[in-house]
Parts: structure tokens; C-alpha cells; sequence
């Protein structure tokens, strides 16, 4: 069976279904971490006292900077592919892959340093927002991580018989793995330095 | 967005210098931060350059600066349910639940 509009856009909304598809994904997403967000401005508020500096800074800087690189490289993945080189989206694809990876093996490091020192999230507000948000955001960079494997080994052959298609994937990959990166954006002067 | 690869090809230069930004944002945040402004202060400096780090990102590598206006309806729909739920807080606070005054029925009791 032959899914319509996955490459062709269609006629009344100027757009590939799956594009429309991942925004309006990406909306309820906004709605979800504004939720969490909403909660942690009420509760900060709400405080007598609010820890500062209670996070590794350099540490935190370090998985921005890996998150904002992997951003490039995921968006690189993709011109690639619009550029026709296979190669070079494979490379970039793969190094996603890989920055992801590292960010979760750091947030790994950092976790296991807080539980070590007792500061689990039944500690203080500080640490259930700090593990809820963090952990959800992680979650989801794990999700990401799933995705890329799956175009970097089976979802890889689509390229040969469906190109267009292939590259839209990648395009709607990269769209959310964008996301994930803009809530960081968010989560990391919010909870490492204010 | 762009479709064809040569408008993609004048593009990854865009990339590569909303990435030097992006970088040069971070540093300016944590370095903002060390200053040890006042708290309001700080707050406003490190979102207001999240919110320009955040806007670079969703511009140019979600290509929202180039889309379709179906996609513009659904994030402005996103953008005030947003705003509404950043507000939902100050629901609690405004109904004066919690304080003795407000509860329904209850004499409170003058000191001596």
C-alpha cells in the first residue's frame, strides 16, 4: 500500500503529512515541558530559600556545548542528503549519534555524584525539579538516540528505493532532535546557574 | 524551507555561524552568571539570551524563518496556550487559598 503525501505536499496545507505531523508533535512537547516549567516558576516562588550553584557548572557547560554541536551536526546530516552525499550524511549522522551518547554518559557521571552525596529527589524541591525535568529531557535524548540508530542501520536502505522520503525522515528527525536541544537551552541557565 | 540543494548549499554557511553564535552566547551566559547580579537582574539576562539562543536554533536549523503558514497557525496556537500555562500559578495565589482570612465560614480569631 502506498501512503500518500510522504514526499509530495498536499494541496491544502502546502506540507508533506509528516511534517504537519511533527510540528503539531513538537507543540504538544512545548506543552509538556511549559507544564514542568510552570511548575518549577511556582515552586521557586513559593520558597523561603532557593539553593544556588548547587549543580557542576563546568559540567553543565560542557553538555551544552556537546548538545549545541549535535544540533550541527544532525542539520549537516540532513544537507547532506539534499546535496546528494551519502557519505557525509552518514559521518554527520554517526557523530550525532556519537554527541548524544557522550551527553548522556556525562548526565550519568553527574547523577551518580548527587546520589553519592545523598541528594536524591526526595532531598529538596531543588533536586525533584532538578531529576524530573533533567530526567524527562534525558528520556528524550534517548528517544532521539533510538532514532538515529534505526536510520543508521535497517531505516538506512529506504534511501536506495525512496530517497525523497529517506530525507524527509531525516529532516523530521532532526526537527525534534532541534527541540530537544532548544529545552536544553532553557534547562541549563534555569537550573545550573540562577 | 529550501528544497533545492543549492539554496541547501548557501545555507550550511548559515549553520555554521548560528553555531559560532551559539557558542559565544554560551560563554556570555556563564559568564553573566558569575557576576553575581541581583536576582531579578540575573533572571531576565540568562533568559533573555536563552530566548535568543532559542530563537536562532528554531530559525535557521528548523528552518522556521522560511515555513509554511500552517505550521506558523499551529505553534501561535502553542505560543498562547504557552503563555496561559505560565499563568495557571498565579491562580493559586490569586484565589487567597491558604490564608485565613478567605476559608468560608471560619471566624478568625483576634489576638488579644
Amino acid at each position: 500500500m502506498n501512503i500518500p503525501y510522504t514526499v509530495e505536499e498536499r494541496p491544502d496545507t502546502g506540507l508533506a503529512n509528516g511534517k504537519l505531523g511533527i510540528w503539531l508533535f513538537l507543540a504538544s512537547e512545548v506543552m509538556l515541558f511549559g507544564a514542568l516549567f510552570s511548575s518549577y516558576v511556582l515552586l521557586r516562588v513559593g520558597a523561603a530559600e532557593w539553593p544556588h550553584r548547587e549543580l557542576s557548572v563546568p559540567l553543565g557547560t560542557i553538555n551544552t556545548i556537546i548538545l549545541i554541536s549535535s544540533s550541527v551536526t544532525m542539520v549537516m546530516a540532513w544537507a547532506s542528503l539534499k546535496m546528494g552525499n551519502w557519505a557525509k550524511h552518514r559521518l554527520y549522522l554517526i557523530g550525532t549519534f556519537i554527541l548524544a551518547g557522550i551527553f548522556l554518559v556525562n548526565k550519568y557521571f553527574e547523577y551518580a555524584e548527587h546520589f553519592s552525596k545523598g541528594e536524591t529527589p526526595a532531598h529538596s524541591t531543588f533536586f525533584a525539579l532538578y531529576f524530573t525535568l533533567t530526567g524527562l529531557h534525558g528520556l528524550h535524548i534517548l528517544c532521539g538516540m533510538v532514532v538515529m540508530l534505526y536510520f543508521i542501520g535497517p531505516g538506512a536502505k529506504l534511501w536506495k528505493s525512496n530517497p525523497e522520503q529517506f530525507t524527509n525522515r531525516i529532516e523530521y528527525t532532526g526537527l525534534y532532535w532541534h527541540f530537544v536541544d532548544l529545552v536544553w537551552i532553557f534547562l541549563f541557565p534555569v537550573l545550573y546557574l540562577l | 524551507m529550501h528544497s533545492d540543494p543549492a539554496a541547501v548549499k548557501k545555507s550550511v554557511r548559515s549553520y555554521m555561524i548560528v553555531f559560532v553564535s551559539l557558542m559565544v552566547f554560551t560563554v556570555i551566559t556563564v559568564a553573566v552568571s558569575g557576576l553575581h547580579l541581583a536576582v531579578p537582574i540575573a533572571i531576565t539576562v540568562a533568559l533573555v539570551i536563552a530566548a535568543t539562543k532559542g530563537s536562532m536554533v528554531a530559525g535557521v536549523f528548523m528552518h522556521l524563518s522560511h515555513e509554511k503558514q500552517w505550521i506558523y497557525g499551529a505553534l501561535l496556537l502553542t505560543v498562547l496556550f504557552f503563555i496561559v500555562l505560565m499563568f495557571v500559578p498565579l491562580f493559586t495565589v490569586m484565589d487567597g487559598t491558604g490564608t485565613p482570612g478567605q476559608a468560608v465560614g471560619v471566624a478568625v480569631a483576634e489576638p488579644r
